[in-house]
């Protein structure tokens, strides 16, 4: 009997799981995908909002400020990449009023320093931004991080200090037990929980009726984005984001803490919950609207395009309730990522509140070794560890300079890789400019040696999702 | 700090014949740095034969090639780390590399020989709609599944590029059993020479869909097929053409990049159109005693050229090394061309001798002539019954001419 | 009858064409050298290729090999399945013989590199 089930090991999920890891409780996070971090964790802007967006009073607007106060320690502790670049909102003088209103209501909403920018320092901050560009919201303490590797970390860090994570879990029935609940998943295996926390992302809706509520409603919204190469990460510092109009946000043009550049996203709503289909629409949208903030976007230095799915709410706010053991966490769209932190805080009140006893473990530690520390030592430091550990002087992947060492870390340090992209999201091995052409044969060959498995066995995401059918000549 | 007279990166043809030429030209102090497991770089995947015919008068296979130089390079003892990647090169050329024995470790060379060689553009450059399911390699990731790894990484395959190494993976893909539906190629041209498209689709009967592109991608965990469409003459698809086309592969032979980081972190300037260095005919870059030669400088059809070029730079390292190009040379003339002759290696002559000129035209021309002037006057008219962009071509300027020159400048065109 | 051939003899890919009369080969042009004619040749009456792929390693791997000389084309897949069933030794050198006189065409498989690498 765990006393705590998470289902969904997406941002939310992970952060609510290492909050709880601090007490004594036996605790569980469930995943129905191969890794954590897989739904819209795995594809969204990737930005901490300051809080100015969101409507004052609301839970999303609390959850924000918080959560963006908390992030830099979370990040500290986790050894998770974190850079408060701060946000513009960029306006045309016929848009003034609106970015007024915002700054206004950034004020009310409690975020540190956000004022009104006008065009010559605006020019001066930002010099590639569309000239005809009047003013601009500054919000300095907007920041960019990476979602999955936030995921990864936070999961990673609960399970260091004892709690559990189950994949390729899929949740299909749960039952309300006498002491909690039986959770089931579709191959068949139950686990029983005195707490279920609903952390499944566009799936919250379906977890919730499992748990007897109706009432919860999710969409899927979609979002094509486009990633450029490095070599054009000093486009902008400021994460830049449109004046918000009645068709939406518009599309951002932000670092990204790898030092990319990131475009998008578009804005749709879809029935689908698995279609990350991108669109040609898709592309030209985000193009033709990352060319009202910003000019001279070198567009030849695309390397990949995605598309994210946001779980968007039917209230138009974040959806957080308890009832009789079960939190629910639904419709956490933007700025879900900022809030997590808040949201984790805020379970962790909801759980105590209702009695769940707990005591803080004397061995419990918050923090974490950053996944890309070998990248930052010394060439004396880094010679102590190759001397010690010789794969560490292996290069696999060039593009980003990441050797077998470290690619064999991502496989056995918690939560394990067990397929490509797994391993691609902890090293950034194949997401360079060659997109693992050189180097996914090798992480191909180090995943088989490294879990025993065959070479035509290993995926690209689990699943169907094989690299290799099978050898040319037969067995050997 | 460990000094070395001459520092190789990379270990592939370009390499090997570079030290064995730098060698033979009096220098012995060569350290040769290769990232792989063993010399040969690219070649070693390269099993088909067509290789060497120009250099060894017989026609051999990729791996047979690189041996004929890794004899060469292990009869002369020189000396070579493999598994050893170059992190860094700077100005004062100081080479940072790194491997299991000798961690990280920096050494001074007197001169530097860049040979990397090149990388295949990848998918996201391309932006193809759809889901990004797993079964999208590049030619040349396929290639080292099958030829090195022994594994079929397809069954159903279809191929966007005509590249040589798409048309030869067509080939090599379904003599291993795979059915290779159709190799789509935006241009109204193949990018591949007409040999392959002979021995690798012809003899298959594997259509080559000229001005054609893959529009979709379809499959959620695997490819499950793509949509095709015929591109209008400014390459954008036309809707009423699509097509679906059912497979679990898509590969990718879209051209291949020159591999130079290290160089423009050197501050090397690089030529916009070869995405190699610009070299003088010695393949000196602008930092003295940085040579680059092979596909890191620019993208060659056939090895034997290669070869032929790492011979130039190897020698032309020895000499400077023993400091006989230590003047700074009067004679410098400038490269220049009409865009229809895309670019030209070297970018400039600085020397008196003989140099050929290897040069690229940006598309398929009848009938033609390869002209060569100096200022108004022609000195160099070439006729050509067909040229194309998949087809390197050369010209000599002889001392003669560059003797009697009146400009400093050479243009090179097509009419 | 005219038939228009792509030479595969050396990288030029001359385009050659070769006029014929029945089975009778009356005169071949395009050619800029003597194999290119007989290519021709051969290639309206025989064709003949070159076989290259890879071999089994006995415990692990593969090792390329190739035809040592041309065999019938029609005799390609064939030819493959031969390969197929060859295990080679892993301390194979290059050169060594996979497959004595394939399907009787007189040509041998032979490996293009050392087994151990």
């Amino acid at each position: 009997m765990y006393d705590v089930v998470v289902v969904g090991a997406g941002v939310v999920g992970a952060l609510v799981a290492r909050t709880l890891a601090k007490y004594d409780l036996k605790i569980l996070i469930l995943e129905k995908e191969s890794d954590v971090a897989m739904g819209s964790t795995k594809a969204n802007s990737a930005i901490v909002h300051a809080g100015f967006d969101a409507a004052e009073g609301s839970l999303k607007a609390k959850l924000n400020v918080r959560g963006s106060e908390m992030m830099e320690q979370v990040t500290r502790e986790l050894g998770v990449k974190y850079n408060r670049n701060g946000s513009l909102v960029v306006a045309f003088e016929s848009e003034r009023k609106e970015v007024e209103k915002l700054v206004a209501r950034g004020i009310a909403n409690g975020v540190k320093g956000v004022r009104l920018v006008e065009r010559k320092e605006l020019h001066e901050l930002e010099p590639n931004l569309n000239d005809d560009l009047d003013c601009a919201l500054l919000a300095p303490t907007g920041a960019i991080i990476c979602p999955y590797e936030l995921t990864i970390a936070a999961v990673g860090n609960a399970m260091d200090n004892g709690a559990e994570l189950k994949l390729n879990f899929e949740v299909s029935d749960i039952k309300k037990t006498d002491g909690g609940f039986a959770v089931t998943s579709s191959k068949g295996e139950t686990v029983e929980t005195k707490y279920l926390i609903n952390s499944a992302g566009l799936y919250s809706d379906k977890i919730a009726a499992m748990t007897g509520d109706a009432d919860v409603e999710v969409h899927p919204r979609r979002g094509d984005y486009m990633l450029l190469d490095r070599e054009c990460g000093n486009f902008c510092s400021h994460t830049i984001f449109h004046t918000p109009t009645k068709m939406g946000k518009g599309i951002l043009v932000s670092p990204t803490v790898d030092g990319n550049l990131l475009l998008g996203p578009t804005a749709t709503d879809i029935l689908d919950k698995e279609d990350t289909k991108t669109t040609a629409e898709g592309f030209a949208s985000v193009v033709s609207k990352a060319n009202d903030n910003v000019k001279n976007l070198p567009l030849n230095k695309v390397i990949t395009s995605f598309c994210g799915l946001r779980a968007v709410g039917s209230t138009g706010d974040f959806i957080i309730k308890m009832n009789d053991g079960v939190i629910t966490l639904a419709g956490i769209e933007s700025p879900g990522l900022s809030s997590a932190p808040a949201i984790a805080e805020y379970v962790e009140k909801l759980l105590t509140d209702a009695g769940m006893k707990a005591d803080v473990k004397v061995d419990y530690n918050p923090i974490r070794r950053p996944a890309h520390y070998f990248k930052t030592l010394s060439m004396e430091e880094k010679n102590e560890i190759i001397k010690k550990d010789p794969r560490y002087g292996k290069m696999v992947c060039r593009c980003e300079s990441i050797t077998e060492g470290e690619i064999v870390e991502a496989l056995t340090v918690n939560p394990r890789a067990t397929d490509i992209d797994g391993v691609k999201r902890r090293t950034r091995s194949g997401m360079g400019r060659c997109q693992g052409g050189f180097c996914s044969p090798t992480v191909v060959e180090l995943i088989a040696r490294e879990l025993g498995v065959p070479f035509e066995s290993v995926t690209k995401f689990g699943g169907a999702s094989v690299i290799n059918y099978g050898k040319t000549k037969g067995d050997n | 700090m460990k000094s070395v007279d001459l520092v190789i990166v990379g270990g592939g043809p370009a390499g090997m014949s570079a030290a064995v030429a730098a060698y033979d030209a009096g220098i012995k102090d060569i350290l040769i740095l290769e990232r792989d497991k063993s010399l040969g770089g690219i070649l070693r995947q390269c099993i088909h034969n067509g290789f060497g015919l120009h250099r060894f008068k017989e026609e051999l296979t990729g791996p047979e090639y690189a041996y004929r130089y890794e004899i060469q390079v292990k009869e002369r003892n020189i000396p070579f780390k493999t598994e050893t990647m170059v992190l860094d090169i700077s100005e004062d050329k100081v080479v940072t590399a790194m491997n299991s024995t000798d961690g990280m470790f920096q050494i001074k060379a007197k001169a530097i020989i860049l040979a990397m060689g090149c990388r295949e553009r990848p998918k996201g450059a391309l932006n193809i709609a759809g889901t990004r399911p797993a079964g999208i390699f590049t030619a040349g990731t396929a290639q080292k599944f099958v030829n090195m790894d022994g594994y079929m990484p397809g069954k159903k395959v279809v191929i966007l590029g005509s590249g040589d190494i798409g048309l030869i993976m067509a080939r090599r893909m379904t003599l291993e059993g795979a059915e290779v539906k159709a190799v789509c190629e935006l241009m109204p041209y193949s990018g591949g020479l007409a040999r392959n498209i002979e021995q690798c689709l012809n003899d298959f009967g594997i259509p080559l869909m000229l001005s054609h592109t893959v529009v979709e991608i379809h499959g959620k965990e695997r490819v499950e097929g793509v949509t095709i469409a015929k591109v209008d003459d400014r390459r954008r698809p036309i809707p009423e053409t699509k097509q679906y086309i059912e497979c679990d592969t898509l590969l990718l032979s879209c051209g291949l990049l020159p591999e130079n980081e290290l160089t423009r972190a050197a501050g090397i300037s690089i030529d916009r159109i070869t995405s190699g260095a610009v070299v003088d005919e010695n393949r000196q870059t602008d930092i003295e005693g940085v040579f680059a030669c092979g596909n890191v400088l620019h993208v060659h059809d056939l090895v034997d050229y290669v070869s032929e070029e790492s011979d130039i730079a190897g020698k032309a390292a020895a000499r400077y090394i023993k400091g006989e190009n230590a003047a700074a040379l009067p004679c410098t003339v400038e490269l220049e061309t009409d865009g229809r002759v895309r670019y030209t290696v070297p970018q400039r002559i600085v020397g008196k001798e003989d140099v050929t000129v290897y040069f690229r035209v940006a598309d398929v021309f009848r009938d033609i002539k390869i002209t060569v002037r100096d200022g108004e006057r022609v000195i160099i008219s070439k006729k050509k019954q067909k040229v194309a962009p998949g087809e390197m071509e050369t010209v000599k300027i002889t001392k003669d001419m560059l003797a009697s020159l009146e400009g400093n400048k050479l243009t090179f065109s097509i009419e | 009858m005219k038939r228009e051939l792509t030479c595969i003899v050396c990288p030029k890919g001359c385009q050659l064409t070769v006029e014929l009369e029945g089975k009778e080969i009356i005169s071949i042009s395009g050619h800029t050298c003597k194999r290119g004619e007989d290519y021709a040749r051969t290639e309206c009456t025989a064709p003949m290729r070159t076989v290259t792929t890879t071999a089994a390693i006995i415990g692990g791997g593969v090792v390329p090999v190739k035809t040592d000389r041309v065999i019938p084309k029609e005799l390609m897949f064939e030819c493959m399945k031969e390969i197929n069933k060859a295990r080679v030794s892993p301390d194979a050198k290059l050169g060594d013989v996979v497959v004595e006189n394939v399907l009787g065409t007189g040509a041998n498989v032979v490996t293009t590199r050392n087994a151990k690498i």
